[in-house]
């Protein structure tokens, strides 16, 4: 009898560990910028190319920065959210990443500017220095300037309201 | 001739491959043949993050290009293979490594395979002496039927 159960109970776990693996993102991976300062920059505007936008900007506050495109089709999806949200108070920093000047200006004025200052990422350097893997890409920058969260692809109201909003509540709480 | 069709179908893919290398990087671009070659094998064992089953070498994802450039850069700084990957995991984590590290979060990933061989082996064994233990047993009557069988001559043992 025994004999019988043992591949029959293998058997059982190996669809319960593939079942599981069926609704599990591939493309959720995790960052190791969680817990770790975030990295040095220093970006010319994009307004205005000769000021910059470095990482002492984010300081003392809690931030959320924001990597985006104007060739980014999720980013134009994610952009009411986050207009919403500059409404709300929420200090949202963007990177602006491989994209042109004119293109990602046309395309704030066209939409909107939710963000408090944006710098340009021509290159994608400074992209791949926060382990951008595609835009867009959000990170909860904490007030000593260290990343506490990381958001792959759009933020969506759900993802706000679950993990997010309670965070930066929690963030605020923490002295500077 | 009947073996020929086959192969030259095949022609095209190793054309193909050819012409995918990397060509976002010069050739004039690597001091000698060797960092070209050091380059090449770099970035086959590490993987595009954005096209998540290719490997840098392969991929034509823009990361990929400015991933590649990097690497080279890194290389003509001379930093080490080592402080390379490095580099790249502190930013986008292990999961860039074709070839994870032995290290505890993998040690299953590792192992498993050797132990699974090990036990399917074992498991082989331990049915292959099952079956040789299995030595017929004959009653008396048995044997001596057998013994005549065998005694009498084959012509009229066959019917």
């Amino acid at each position: 009898m025994a004999r019988s159960v043992i591949p029959l109970v293998i058997f059982g776990l190996l669809v319960a560990v593939l079942y599981k693996g069926l609704y599990l993102d591939p493309r959720e991976i995790p960052s190791p910028l969680i817990g770790k300062p975030a990295p040095e920059f220093s970006l010319p505007r994009l307004n205005d190319p000769q000021a910059q936008f470095s990482k002492q900007m984010l300081l003392g506050k809690v931030t959320l920065v924001n990597a985006w495109a104007s060739w980014c089709i999720t980013c134009r999806d994610e952009h009411q959210l986050l207009l919403s949200l500059a409404k709300e108070g929420v200090p949202i920093y963007g990177i602006n990443y491989k994209d042109t000047r004119e293109d990602a200006q046309t395309y704030l004025n066209q939409l909107g500017n939710p963000y408090v200052m944006n710098g340009h990422d021509f290159t994608g350097r400074v992209g791949i220095d926060w382990g951008v893997v595609a835009t867009p890409e959000s990170f909860l920058v904490d007030k000593k300037g260290i990343i506490r969260y990381k958001q792959p692809g759009a933020i969506t109201p759900e993802v706000w309201a679950k993990s997010i909003a309670p965070l930066i509540a929690k963030l605020n709480q923490e002295p500077g | 001739m009947r073996y020929l069709w086959p192969v030259l179908l095949l022609l095209p893919l190793g054309l193909a491959h050819a012409i995918v290398e990397v060509q976002d990087v010069q050739p004039d671009e690597f001091s000698s043949p060797e960092q070209k070659l050091h380059f090449r094998a770099l970035i086959q064992d590490l993987r595009c993050t954005v096209c998540q089953n290719q490997n840098l070498a392969d991929s034509h994802a823009s990361l990929a290009r400015d991933l590649r450039r990097q690497i080279l850069e890194l290389m003509q700084q001379g930093k080490s293979d080592e402080q390379i990957i490095q580099h790249l995991v502190n930013r986008y984590g292990e999961f860039v490594l074709y070839k994870p590290r032995f290290e505890p979060a993998t040690y299953v990933l590792w192992v498993a395979p050797f132990v699974a061989l090990i036990a399917a082996l074992s498991g082989l064994i331990v049915l292959i002496r099952r079956r040789a233990k299995v030595t017929a047993t004959f009653s008396d009557a048995e044997k001596q039927a057998l013994a005549k069988e065998l005694n009498t001559p084959a012509s009229s043992s066959t019917k």
